[in-house]
């Protein structure tokens, strides 16, 4: 099961069994313009769903990152560091967090494909 | 004008051996030899240029800049009002510019009467007990204010207070300040007419808040009309509030932060009171306080004794110096010049012609660019971008097109409430021919973008540089001639 989930505030979680693939939503990119530098948490840092875990800075604005789930990071997408462009490149193949969920229930507080995209469409006017 | 040539970088005009000047070494006394082990290797890479080329070089760089004194300037929230010429006057004055800074107090009385009488006439205009005019420009007013509200928490011995409020149309610096002060910064939303909601608000506030930070009007150019209740709430939960000045002008004179609630502010005066702005010199970010918060004030702060004469004095409650000494003295000197020239009167009228000059381009603007907000605005008002985006020309190709016709662009991406903000300030300095001119060359941009859309993605067209790669500046800044020729 590969199952897609977003936040209101424009993350997502690619669940792969208790593992989530943490990063934003392709509709955050392009709103976001070139992405210059992602700040993001260490391995082993546990992350709040709800609360800011990093950040994303464009050419626009600062951005914070937040936790769409609750869990412990496991791995960071290294690549990020010297090539953020990637985020805008394909945003949902370069996440930014791996996670390992401490509560899975809370994705029913997350919206699916289809909800989240009837959700930008009001986001964009 | 030869860009071309006199533009280079003056290392590239450099040619071995040229010179200037030439100084006759006949008449030249023996120079003291100075030890082998203090003396460089190898000799310093200075430019070598005859004069009229370093004139040329220089000036044709002065005239690629563009300030308030070249062309209209309406960047939002920023104020970029005319500085007037009595104001470089009074502050050239050598009786002014020629003071040491740690002159005897009693051969400075006339500076330090200056201070004084600024600062009375900040508390005035802000509703205040008292100012600071030490602080150099507004974050560091900002760092000033909420140092002083840690310093009032802390003598109570609450020291739970660690939570700053900030509106999410707040200027970037109060975050930024916040966190500067050690303390952490909770985001409270807007509802959709842009003012703070105080539904969103009261479940934030408790034990652990310090302050909450308000721009009033905001960054929308919006009147809050909560704030007494907004600071009823705050002080009922033992919070200060916190009065970001940044758009004070065209509250000037009509109504104060200390009567609306507010316990600590900051003004801008190279927004509000007229002193040259970023680039063109040194700000000023003086910080006022309300009755009871003066003793947290930083040292030295300037008295009027009994018999009339002025001190510097220091207090043991003080949060400490902020700076060396009594600020940008000479850009005080300005704005107390534009307080006086104008008066009560004139500066009642700034704010409120302020307004209507901001009303005025939105209202002849608002049928080709989206409104988000339809109400009336304040100072400034935020457009979402073209109203017809059909051709995908965005607010950044608005901005880089406006260039071409020689105006400063308008602030664009802030506030982060929308996706193309472009937020337009024109300030009360500008007449009626200046305004006609800008809407019409707006209009004539929202034109071009249907009908030639192309032109106004590759603008700007007439400016010694168009589009730099924002990306790659940011992450391969280029800042030195040595990075430039890969000489690091």
């Amino acid at each position: 099961m590969n199952q897609i989930f977003y936040s209101e505030t424009h993350e997502y979680a690619r669940i792969d069994g208790n593992i989530a693939y943490i990063g934003i939503s392709d509709f955050a990119q392009h709103a976001l313009g070139n992405v210059v530098y992602v700040d993001m948490p260490e391995t082993d840092d546990d992350i709040t769903a709800g609360e800011d875990f990093g950040a994303v800075e464009s050419v626009k604005a600062a951005s914070d990152l937040i936790a769409p789930v609750s869990g412990t990071v496991i791995e960071t997408n290294e690549e990020l560091i010297d090539n953020p462009r990637l985020i805008n490149e394909d945003a949902m193949a370069n996440w930014i967090i791996k996670v390992e969920m401490s509560n899975p229930s809370e994705l029913e507080n997350l919206m699916n494909e289809s909800a989240y995209k009837e959700f930008c469409k009001n986001e964009s006017h | 004008m030869n860009r071309d040539l006199y533009g280079k970088l003056v290392f590239e005009l450099s040619h071995t051996g040229r010179r200037a000047i030439k100084i006759d070494s006949n008449n030249c006394p023996e120079a003291t030899p100075i030890s082998a082990s203090l003396m460089r290797n190898k000799p310093l890479n200075l430019p070598e240029l005859d004069e009229p080329s370093i004139v040329r070089h220089y000036h044709n760089i002065s005239t690629n800049n563009f300030g308030v004194d070249t062309g209209f300037y309406p960047l939002g929230s920023c104020t970029m009002k005319y500085n007037p010429r009595i104001n470089e006057e009074i502050a050239g004055h050598p009786e002014f510019s020629g003071l040491h800074p740690y002159q005897p107090e009693n051969t400075v009385q006339g500076a330090l009467e200056m201070y004084y009488t600024l600062q009375c006439a900040l508390s005035e205009i802000g509703g205040m007990s008292e100012f600071t005019l030490n602080p150099f420009a507004g974050a560091h007013g900002e760092l000033t204010g909420l140092m002083i509200i840690r310093a009032y928490h802390d003598s109570r011995n609450d020291k739970k207070r660690t939570k700053v409020i900030v509106p999410d149309s707040a200027h970037g610096t109060n975050p930024a300040s916040a966190a500067v002060a050690g303390l952490k910064v909770v985001e409270v939303k807007s509802r959709p007419d842009g003012t703070v909601d105080v539904d969103d608000l009261r479940p934030l506030l408790d034990d652990t808040v310090a302050a909450v930070m308000m721009t009033n009007p905001n960054t929308l150019g919006i009147f809050e009309r909560n704030i007494p209740e907004i600071a009823r709430l705050a002080h009922e939960a033992g919070a200060l509030m916190y009065y970001d000045g940044a758009n004070l002008n065209p509250m000037l004179g009509i109504s104060r932060p200390g009567d609306m609630g507010f316990d600590v502010m900051h003004i801008n005066l190279h927004k509000t009171f007229s002193t040259p702005h970023g680039g063109g010199g040194p700000g000023a970010g003086p910080v006022g306080v309300r009755k009871g918060l003066e003793k947290f004030l930083p040292d030295p702060r300037v008295i009027r004794n009994d018999d009339g004469s002025f001190s510097l004095t220091g207090c043991k409650d003080s949060l400490g110096a902020v700076s060396a000494t009594l600020g940008n003295y000479t850009v005080l000197l300005r704005a107390l010049s534009y307080i006086l020239s104008l008066g009560q009167n004139g500066l009642m009228e700034a704010g409120a012609l302020a307004t209507l000059n901001a009303n005025y381009v939105k209202e002849c603007l608002r049928s080709s660019y989206m409104l988000p907000i339809d109400t009336v605005c304040k100072h400034e008002f935020v457009f979402d971008g073209l109203k017809d985006k059909t051709s995908g020309v965005t607010t950044l190709d608005v901005a880089k097109r406006l260039l071409d016709y020689g105006y400063h662009a308008p602030t664009i991406y802030f506030p982060l409430l929308f996706h193309e903000s472009l937020m337009i300030e024109p300030t009360e300095t500008e007449s009626l021919d200046t305004l006609n001119e800008f809407i019409d060359v707006m209009q004539r941009i929202a034109e071009e973008a249907i009908t030639d859309p192309d032109t106004v993605k590759s603008a700007p067209h007439n400016t010694p540089v168009g589009r730099p790669d924002d990306t790659a500046a940011a992450l391969n800044p280029i800042v030195t001639y040595a990075q430039l020729i890969g000489n690091e």
